[in-house]
């Protein structure tokens, strides 16, 4: 009977966290599974806050705040008023710290990150920031391919930054061109960890590759 | 056991059953409605954002009482209690705007601000670089804004029909004195400082703070740079000098240290573009600089710069008083500096700011009457001409040392207090032409105290209360100068702002000592500003009167200079200004427009008189453009400047009445200049580059007006000089090589 008990016990705690963490998973996969939809719609917030109160109810999960700061920096880069972008790339900073402190290191994800949001407050004023913001920028999407190799994102970050580059400053279509063909053969050869972990990227790389067509 | 397995699924399922909804409406505190804001029940997945009309709603199967939560950027969090039973509820929510930085009503009136902060500001720090007249000269930039005065013939900066001297310069907090080169007869020299050394610049026409004092019309606050990006080696060639540069930042990026070192010399030049005074000493400089900075803590700085300064230069000059003669100028002066600041927030809301700056200043000036075989003349017997033949010897050291503490209190609500010391010591050596030596020395102790404290009422409304007290111990006198603005935001980001306060100043050192006792002059301003400014454009205005007081009066002394003989001076200045910067309506060009009117009359020096000063003109306006041509890598800089006719008169004494008079008085004719420059930078943009390179090619006055700036008279009246340029046009060629060597690699090293 002990036995049984002790067993049911296990079974009982096992289950309830198993509903937990099952919760968890359902529900960052439905909103991971929104992320290329709700962006193209700009609902960005929308699911930037979705993930950050998955992120505050969870408080020992990265990747919440992880995807949080993704959504909020992509909301950054197409803020169309530049009074407002320093203010949303604020805050993208803020969960992307979130996210590092509970992983307890950056890691070549969260590098990417701090790298988009460099470059959205340069963004807000090319000339007199570019000094600051361009190096900063170029660093982390560094830092994130030494600490990963096969990660095709800061490979893709550093394709689309030359796309948009002027010819004269060594960037362009053509310059790009092979960024982002490594970036693609990268990411047909990237495994994320868990389903859960960041594999976002493809459809921007079949995006830039068409327009080679 | 299935039992058990049961209940416990039983048990989830409870959890997962009854559902409520709630909606409501989110909006600010001026019933505005916001979107994007995040709703949630506190500690759950559930919840909604709101849309374009501050609506949301969600469905949630929580049960029991629970906290709903709502926060965004910049706003107070807000939660409520609310008890979720299956009932649909609407809460609506009212969020409290948070008092922060990036969105609070600045306290602007009088100021002028270039800094590389987040806020948008009129000026950025490479504006001072590429602006086309300023050939890299920080005052010269300044020049192009409202309320400062083209004035050619002497350094410094004239403000709101205020003098050089009414205009102090700090760096890091701290006074600068002799912030220009020495002064030469009719000639404005540049200020001693690379605009590079410094990341923020602020320069404000009157209404300032009170931790500023000894100024009655503007300041001009240099904030120099904390650590350098990276290691690098800088190199600069022109046609006119030469220098060389290393900034080494410390692995750890925790220290840096530098030294450059410059030489100058401009006989190439001066063979290229003929010079109106015939120079037998062509100005060689020798110039050089070192710093540490250390970041002694997360948050604290410690910064040391010092420098060095030697000038050589000698000219002649057509005398004003004989077409024969000639006057033959020489100067040598040595100028050294140090500043050393340190910076550190001290624990509970406190930080402290302080520096000490120390620098010594020697120059040897002489000067000779010649004829036109450039011989020596002594004219005894006429003491107009005798005393044309003079040695001046002028050593002075400065200290200065400030501390300011400062309390963060509630929002962006602040005090601030702390005292100022300044010692000056200069004696004077004047060497008469009958081998006659007359020594004297000024020197001055004067300690100020200052408190000030900045209130947040609201993002819109802020004050900033301020009492300065100075006693200086040349004057044995006490002053106590209190300082308020206050500023507020309207709805569309524009804001109003006020300034009032008094302002208090030694008299100016030339016309000391004196054998009178004198005390402060004083300046009270009352100004009014409101300006508009996005990241694209700025529109600002303002109005401003200034009333002077106690302005001090000059005589002659014994060997034929002027002293300071009383304080019966008076004045005022009032008048308006605008400045418009755009930066969106015509792509890639980027201009600003400014104007000024000023409606000045003052009554000091051996004015018989209050009569408008010769240093004031009513209308002065800029434009400023800039263009950067991205596939060329090529900026194109222009300026066109124009400034009303200034006055001019000549004041003597008259020895019927024993006053002085004016025998003659004039304006001189509109002064226009036009100014290109070109930037090539083609470096820019390659991300492994080693080496950045600028080249620079200036040219003042592309059109070639004939500028005057005043005229000079001869003793007995009937010769009248025009004070004209140097050189109609100046022409400047250079190249800047910076070799980086980046650490980023190091630091992907370090990491792994």
């Amino acid at each position: 009977m002990k036995k049984l008990l002790l067993f049911t016990a296990i079974i009982f705690f096992a289950t309830i966290a198993f509903a937990q963490s099952d919760k968890y998973a359902s529900a960052m996969k439905a909103n991971i599974s929104q992320l290329d939809s709700m962006m193209a719609k700009g609902n960005g917030a929308e699911l930037a806050n979705n993930f950050e109160r998955i992120g505050d109810a969870e408080k020992t999960q990265w990747l919440p705040y992880y995807y949080a700061a993704y959504c909020t920096v992509v909301q950054a880069y197409n803020e169309k008023d530049n009074s407002k972008k320093d203010a949303i790339a604020d805050k993208a900073k803020q969960l992307i710290d979130k996210a590092e402190t509970i992983l307890g290191k950056e890691n070549s994800e969260t590098d990417v990150i701090k790298s988009m949001i460099a470059t959205s407050h340069m963004m807000v004023d090319p000339q007199n920031r570019y000094m600051d913001y361009g190096p900063e920028s170029a660093g982390f999407i560094q830092k994130s391919e030494a600490l990963d190799s096969t990660n095709p994102r800061p490979v893709l970050l550093e394709a689309e930054n030359k796309f948009y580059t002027p010819e004269a400053y060594g960037g362009g279509k053509d310059a790009a061109k092979e960024y982002f063909d490594k970036a693609k053969k990268l990411d047909d050869n990237f495994k994320p960890e868990t389903e859960l972990s960041p594999n976002w990227g493809k459809s921007a790389i079949q995006y830039f590759l068409s327009q080679y067509k | 056991m299935i039992r058990y397995i049961g209940f416990v699924f039983l048990l989830i399922n409870i959890k997962a059953n009854a559902q409520t909804k709630i909606s409501g409406k989110v909006t600010d505190n001026h019933n505005k409605a916001l979107q994007g804001i995040s709703i949630s029940i506190k500690d759950s997945y559930e919840g909604g954002t709101s849309d374009s009309l501050g609506n949301y709603s969600f469905i949630t199967s929580e049960k029991g009482t629970l906290v709903l939560q709502a926060s965004a950027t910049g706003y107070k969090s807000f939660d409520q209690n609310i008890n979720l039973n299956g009932t649909s509820l609407k809460i609506n929510i009212s969020l409290k705007e948070e008092i922060t930085e990036l969105k609070a009503v600045v306290i602007s009136a009088g100021t002028f601000e270039a800094s590389d902060q987040k806020r948008a500001s009129a000026l950025n720090p490479i504006d001072i670089v590429t602006t086309a007249s300023a050939n890299a000269d920080i005052t010269g930039a300044l020049k192009t804004l409202p309320g400062t005065q083209q004035v050619g013939e002497s350094e410094g900066l004239f403000v709101r029909g205020g003098t050089a001297d009414e205009t102090k310069i700090f760096i890091d907090g701290t006074l600068v004195n002799k912030f220009f080169y020495s002064s030469e007869p009719d000639l404005a020299t540049r200020g001693r400082f690379n605009p590079f050394l410094f990341k923020g610049t602020i320069f404000s026409s009157g209404g300032y703070s009170a931790l500023y004092g000894q100024a009655l019309s503007s300041v001009l606050l240099l904030e120099s740079i904390d650590l350098p990006e990276r290691t690098s080696a800088d190199f600069g060639i022109s046609y006119l000098a030469a220098n060389a540069g290393i900034q080494k930042l410390s692995r750890n990026k925790k220290s840096s240290w530098g030294i450059t070192y410059a030489y100058t010399n401009l006989a190439l030049v001066f063979n290229f573009i003929k010079q109106k005074q015939d120079y037998f000493k062509v100005p060689v400089l020798h110039e050089g600089d070192a710093n540490f900075r250390i970041k002694t803590s997360a948050t604290g700085m410690l910064k040391y710069f010092g420098s060095f300064t030697s000038t050589n230069v000698g000219f002649r000059n057509q005398d004003v008083d004989s077409l024969n003669l000639k006057d033959a100028f020489g100067l040598k002066n040595l100028y050294m500096y140090h500043n050393l600041s340190w910076r550190e927030k001290i624990g509970d809301g406190w930080k402290l700011n302080t520096g000490i700056s120390y620098s010594t200043s020697r120059d040897n000036i002489t000067n000779e009457l010649q004829d036109g075989e450039n011989k020596k003349q002594e004219i005894m017997d006429e003491p107009l001409y005798a005393n044309k033949n003079f040695n001046l010897v002028n050593n002075g050291q400065y200290a200065n040392a400030k501390v300011v503490f400062e309390k963060k209190l509630f929002n962006l609500s602040a005090i601030r207090f702390g005292s100022e010391y300044n010692y000056s010591n200069e004696k004077t050596t004047y060497t008469q032409y009958n081998g006659n030596i007359y020594p004297q020395t000024v020197k001055e102790n004067l300690f100020a105290g200052f408190a000030e404290t900045d209130v947040y009422v609201t993002n819109d409304i802020a004050a900033k209360i301020g009492l300065r007290t100075e006693h200086s111990q040349l004057l044995d006198q006490w002053n106590m100068a209190p300082r308020v603005s206050l500023a507020y935001k309207f709805r569309d980001n524009s804001q109003f702002s006020l300034a009032y306060g008094i302002f208090y100043e030694n008299p100016e050192r030339k016309y000391l000592p004196t054998i009178n006792q004198l005390h402060f002059e004083q300046a009270t301003h009352y100004i009014a500003q409101y300006q508009k400014i996005s990241n694209e454009r700025t529109f600002r205005t303002e109005i401003f009167y200034k009333k002077y007081k106690d302005l001090f009066k000059t005589g002659l002394n014994n060997n034929g200079t002027f002293m300071a003989i009383n304080n019966n001076g008076f004045g005022d200045a009032k008048g308006i200004e605008f400045f418009w910067r755009d930066k969106k309506t015509i792509k890639n060009v980027d201009y600003w427009i400014s104007y000024s009117y000023l409606d000045t009359k003052r009554d000091f020096l051996n004015y018989p008189y209050a009569i408008e000063p010769s240093f004031a003109t009513k209308h002065t306006a800029s434009l400023v453009v800039k263009k950067f041509v991205t596939n060329i890598k090529t900026q194109f800089n222009a300026s066109y400047t124009f400034a009303s006719g200034r006055p001019y008169y000549n004041i003597n004494y008259d020895s019927t009445t024993s006053k002085y008079k004016i025998y003659d008085e004039g304006h001189t004719k509109d002064y226009n200049d036009l100014s290109l420059s070109i930037n090539y930078l083609p470096d820019i943009g390659k991300p492994k580059a080693k080496h950045f390179t600028v080249f620079v090619l200036s040219l003042t006055n592309v059109l070639g007006a004939n500028k005057i700036y005043t005229y000079n008279y001869s003793a007995n009246g009937q010769n009248k000089v025009a004070v004209t340029p140097p050189s109609k046009r100046f022409l400047y060629l250079g190249c800047f090589i910076s070799f980086g060597i980046d650490r980023s690699q190091d630091e992907i090293n370090n990491h792994l």
